[in-house]
């Protein structure tokens, strides 16, 4: 594919994924996983030093459905939402079956009382695949915020 | 554990809270000037604070910066494996000598201010300028560098962990920690790895995080995710441990053994909602790592350590105070150095119920904020504290609150009120 064909389609890839969260719709998120796929929340910090845990941990999408389950059905937090605001893709070198991407991004989160705070920024190291149907989807999004602090609780994806 | 009533009259606050544990007074949580007597009665009183794991400085010069209470406090590994804790705080005009998160190899710490240089004891080396320039300036020829520096800790190390201490009366960390001790022997019986760290601040004072860890009466009415999976249950077996005095506590769930547990929904409680199943049950496999039927193990060190055995996902926690409303949580996620790497994956799974985002400690994320608001206009108020009865023994059963009320008893020894 040529670069700036690759360039739109992770852009556009990006703008499903913020629209879907900021939107609410986050039962759709998921679908823009592969099956197999690793979505990880984690800090610079532990990314540099090589240390795997994350704040979320999926390697199927399947666990993605679970986790906006949970949110929507069984976790209690107070009324909030997202604002993406993200970058233009970086493409790398992903090899014949991939593009790899690395792409910044700004969540602000306003709370039901109003009050608004710039929640998380940071970077998504990605690697887009083109799944059965033709479709680029996550194969892995590493998501590698600057900050080792999440203020309360991180209840939407990010 | 000392529980006299400090003599202190450097810090004060003006209240008074009738005898007894079943209340507890929501001045507790706001009061300006119980939060400052707290950092000389609690955090630098005869207790044992959670400063690193020792993991984490393994080697001669590896260091880490932390906190006790509120004081900024550096931890190093010294000469013949020692490990030494001192104020980051130079004794010239009070800047923080360490600027670092952890380091390696440190052969000495220099003050960015005026360059005033520290061993790894934290005993003061050198003074810039001190035969001042060209003659001129310099200190006087009576200052002595040994006569000043940052307050030193005691240190203790138990299973991994190291403590510190400001007060001489603290005692042995094996008495000190009692009954509680093998809970965590349990749990840190061999080498472990750190795997991630987070940071939660949350809004709330430093003491209804742990109220809320001693709370095992809340754990299947607030958290849906665990009752309706069965992880925890009050009608699963289990008990509180708690010691001789009340500071410390450890909670046990252990695996279920009913087939069916119609409690909750003959209870009609909002946390049992059948409708919920995991799409992905990876998450919730459990391999047996000890020889008991243990589930969920959670011991609170007083003041503000945590150590969590939830399933194979390990963790330590320590609170830190950030002024009366406000704290941060510092998670350390572990694991074991001998893992294979299906139980490494198992417990980056298992993770997911832990932390900010997690599962399970999300809720406990924001109940607190919502007890700091709640009573903002209600410092002469009171929270009831009854579940139990009004002792703080052992119980088996975690429909209780005695873990909280033997909080209580240490805090108002050490507090004096």
């Amino acid at each position: 594919m040529p670069y700036s064909d690759s360039l739109l389609r992770v852009a556009a890839l990006n703008t499903a994924y913020a629209a879907c969260i900021d939107g609410d719709r986050l039962e759709a998120w998921p679908d823009l996983f592969m099956e197999r796929c690793l979505y990880k929340i984690t800090t610079a910090d532990n990314h540099r030093r090589g240390l795997a845990a994350g704040v979320v941990y999926a390697d199927s999408r399947a666990m993605l459905h679970d986790r906006i389950t949970a949110l929507r059905q069984a976790n209690i937090y107070e009324r909030q939402r997202y604002r993406h605001i993200i970058g233009l893709p970086a493409l790398l070198d992903g090899g014949e079956e991939a593009i790899a991407a690395e792409t910044s991004f700004l969540v602000v989160r306003t709370m039901r009382d109003g009050r608004m705070d710039l929640f998380a920024a940071g970077v998504y190291l990605d690697r887009i695949a083109r799944d059965s149907d033709g479709t680029l989807r996550f194969a892995e999004r590493v998501v590698v915020c600057d900050s080792q602090r999440f203020d309360t609780l991180l209840a939407i994806p990010l | 554990m000392d529980v006299a009533p400090t003599q202190s009259v450097s810090a004060g606050f003006d209240h008074s809270w009738a005898p007894g544990l079943t209340r507890v007074p929501y001045w507790v949580y706001h009061d300006p000037d119980v939060a400052r007597a707290e950092q000389a009665r609690i955090f630098q009183g005869p207790v044992w604070n959670y400063l690193c794991l020792e993991v984490e400085i393994p080697n001669h010069g590896d260091y880490r910066t932390t906190f006790v209470g509120s004081m900024p406090v550096v931890v190093v590994r010294g000469e013949a494996g020692l490990i030494h804790a001192f104020e980051n705080r130079c004794a010239h005009r009070g800047a923080l000598i360490c600027l670092e998160n952890e380091g390696t190899a440190a052969k000495d710490f220099h003050c960015v201010y005026h360059a005033w240089r520290y061993d790894l004891q934290g005993n003061l080396q050198s003074v810039a300028f001190r035969r001042g320039v060209n003659g001129e300036g310099g200190m006087p020829d009576d200052f002595e560098m040994a006569a000043i520096g940052p307050r030193k800790l005691r240190v203790a190390t138990f299973c991994g962990l190291v403590f510190g201490t400001l007060s001489d009366a603290t005692p042995p960390i094996e008495e000190f920690l009692g009954a509680i001790g093998p809970r965590i022997r349990r749990v840190l019986h061999k080498p472990v790895e750190v795997i991630g760290r987070f940071t939660q601040p949350l809004p709330n004072n430093w003491k209804l995080y742990i109220e809320n860890v001693k709370d095992t009466y809340h754990a299947s009415l607030l958290h849906l995710f665990f009752t309706t999976f069965r992880i925890t249950r009050l009608t699963q077996g289990g008990g509180t441990t708690v010691s001789e005095d009340g500071g410390h506590h450890a909670s046990a769930t252990l695996a279920p053994t009913q087939a069916v547990d119609t409690a909750y929904r003959d209870a009609g409680i909002r946390s049992d909602d059948e409708t919920v199943r995991l799409t992905d049950t990876s998450m919730l496999e459990v391999r047996e790592e000890w020889d008991d039927p243990i589930r969920l193990q959670i011991v609170a060190v007083f003041p503000t350590l945590i150590v969590q055995q939830i399933h194979n996902c390990l963790a330590v926690r320590q609170v830190v105070p950030r002024g009366v409303d406000a704290m941060d949580l510092h998670w350390t996620y572990i694991g074991y150095a001998d893992d294979s790497p299906e139980m490494r994956t198992l417990r980056l799974k298992q993770s997911n119920l832990v932390g900010p985002a997690g599962f399970v400690s999300m809720e406990d994320g924001c109940v607190g904020g919502f007890v700091q608001r709640g009573t903002d206009a209600a410092e002469e108020e009171a929270g009831v504290v009854m579940m139990g009865g009004s002792g703080f023994g052992t119980q088996s059963t975690r429909a209780t609150e005695t873990a909280i009320r033997g909080f209580w008893n240490v805090w108002r020894g050490l507090m004096g009120v």
